[in-house]
């Protein structure tokens, strides 16, 4: 285990390297010179050659990169150009909106997809499983931001249930944080739960079919003990990559869903910044963006590993 | 047919026919504007009402399935340009150093999600539609690439490939003449997935301001600036999401009867 855990790890580690050059190489080819680009057309050749200076662009491309590199490495991201503060306190006050949003929507999936999964998977065939599958149906169809909109329209504005939008801050409370979070978790949630729920059925549907199953039934387990101690287990793996995809899926989510809300997450600050051509910015959030996606289907590959030993030889 | 197909098909149809007839006639021009008759609600005259700048709503969303539609299939058509050929190569070179290249390339494009991949572009060359196209048709890469090297080596190992081999031919015609036809199937499936993915990633781009710009009609868009006055006008904003999600339903429909009718293996298990 320890083997392969080291083995992942280097791999973990050159995935964030080769994404980083690719980010780089993407930002460098800004069409003419990135200061000029950032600052427009009216910039006078001083503003432009102090930015310069700021940005370090009269090094050479790969000391810029190495120098990108391990300032991220200490932690420094760079300076905004256009809030004049660190990135890294601009990226770190988002993610505090953003990251939990991800979460708790994660979490809400998976605790409506896997009773939905396990009793349309047991009553398979059945009346409640064609409701159940055909209801999954119309979840995945749903676009998130749109289901948003409707949700406010119904459970904020007409029901006064929850806010409409906004973010009052931790500081305010955690409950009075996560009732603002609470929407756009659903929102985000729902669809997501919906693919979860129909994997999470035919993987069940295909143990059940197993040998070791019938066994396990022989032995005297009931059809309720089978299901949970020995067909979930070898479901799990389906279920674990399609969890680590929608970890990235819900995150690009988020992004998206903060317009709807009006959440000062890293959706805003990176649309933000597109408009104000703060290229730093960009830079800093695809890189972040992109190292979350790389650790989460690290972490589901070490997640095989445990469930499943076969997996932990290979690869 | 059964059932679920039969709807599949209808819904999609209908989408398709609406962004065709939308190429030369749609019931009012979505380039007019008329105030006057700002935000009515479905009349008799507008089917589906009026928006902000008094614009027939049926129309825009018939144009609105037009740039979904192209987006969702220039996106598919990148993917499988693309995807295709190196899954193929990947699979001739079976355990090589090109397989694992491709397979690690693969593994560092599903790093980077569609909506990160558009704020990259968008960030270097400024918002436009063809962001929208390109970060999908990205995405698409690796997903048909996976799919047909994943059909492609079990081929490999069944006798009439052995044949070919015997017979002379070549790694590069063999993938042409006899694993390509028989992984079509897997990419015709999968070809109707990232269709329907692709107008869904196509409305958040949009939405968002990532995707098509004025005065290209998007159903993305449309929901975009019917957020502000969903209070005064729900019609607005319900419309657009309606058809995203018939469209959506429809293809996902489709693709899933496809698939149980071209490979008889997931009839076992629905």
């Amino acid at each position: 285990m320890i083997r392969f855990i080291f083995r992942r790890l280097i791999s973990l580690a050159l995935s964030l390297l080769v994404a980083s050059v690719v980010i780089f190489t993407v930002i460098e080819v800004v069409p003419g010179d990135p200061a000029s680009y950032m600052l427009g057309l009216n910039a006078s050749p001083d503003t432009v050659a102090a930015l310069r200076d700021q940005l370090g662009l009269n090094a050479s491309a790969p000391a810029r990169y190495l120098g990108w590199l391990v300032g991220m490495l200490a932690g420094d991201f760079g300076l905004s150009y256009t809030y004049k503060v660190p990135v890294a306190a601009l990226v770190s006050a988002r993610l505090a909106v953003s990251l939990p949003l991800t979460v708790y929507a994660l979490a809400l999936a998976i605790l409506i997809a896997f009773p939905t999964g396990l009793l349309a998977a047991a009553r398979s065939g059945r009346a409640s499983d064609g409701v159940v599958m055909g209801a999954t149906q119309i979840g995945i169809a749903l676009p998130n931001f749109w289901f948003a909109m409707l949700l406010v329209l119904v459970f904020a504005l007409h029901w006064h249930w929850f806010p409409a939008g906004g973010f009052p801050g931790w500081q305010a409370g955690i409950a009075t944080g996560l009732r603002a979070l609470t929407l756009p978790a659903i929102a985000l949630a729902l669809p997501q739960a919906a693919i979860l729920a129909r994997v999470l059925r035919s993987a069940l549907i295909e143990t059940l079919d197993q040998d070791y199953i019938r066994t396990a039934r022989a032995k005297g387990l009931t059809r309720r003990q089978t299901i949970l101690r020995h067909a979930l287990r070898n479901a799990m793996i389906p279920v674990l990559t399609i969890l680590g995809m929608q970890f990235s899926f819900l995150l690009a989510g988020a992004i998206i869903i903060e317009n709807v809300f009006y959440l000062p997450g890293l959706g805003r600050l990176i649309f933000q910044a597109i408009t104000q051509r703060d290229l730093i910015v960009v830079e800093s959030v695809v890189m972040i963006l992109v190292f979350a996606v790389i650790l989460v289907t690290f972490l589901v590959d070490l997640a095989y590993a445990a469930i499943d030993p076969r997996l932990r030889r290979r690869a | 047919m059964r059932l679920p197909l039969l709807i599949g098909a209808i819904l999609s149809a209908t989408a398709l026919s609406a962004a065709a007839v939308s190429l030369a006639w749609t019931p009012y021009d979505i380039a007019a504007l008329a105030i006057a008759d700002k935000l009515q609600p479905p009349s008799a005259a507008h089917w589906f009402g009026t928006d902000h700048f008094g614009r027939d709503i049926g129309s825009m969303l018939m144009a609105g399935a037009q740039t979904s539609i192209a987006v969702a299939l220039v996106a598919v058509g990148i993917g499988m340009g693309l995807g295709v050929p190196l899954g193929l190569l990947a699979a001739a070179n079976r355990g090589g150093l090109i397989d694992e290249a491709v397979m690690r390339a693969n593994d560092l494009v599903f790093a980077f999600p569609s909506l990160v991949i558009a704020i990259l572009i968008t960030a270097v060359f400024g918002p436009s539609a063809v962001n929208a196209i390109l970060a999908i048709g990205i995405f698409n890469i690796p997903v048909f690439a996976r799919v047909v090297r994943g059909g492609a080596l079990s081929l490999w190992t069944l006798d009439f490939t052995r044949a070919a081999e015997v017979a002379g031919k070549g790694a590069a015609r063999i993938s042409i003449e006899h694993i390509l036809p028989n992984v079509a199937n897997l990419l015709i499936v999968q070809g109707t997935i990232q269709f329907s993915l692709g107008i869904l990633a196509e409305a958040g781009l949009s939405y968002v301001g990532l995707g098509a710009q004025p005065p290209t009609a998007s159903w993305g868009r449309m929901l975009a600036e019917a957020q502000t006055m969903v209070t005064l006008a729900p019609h607005v904003a319900i419309f657009p999401g309606l058809a995203i999600v018939f469209t959506v339903l429809g293809l996902n429909l489709l693709g899933d009867g496809l698939r149980d009718r071209l490979d008889p293996r997931s009839r076992r298990a629905p």
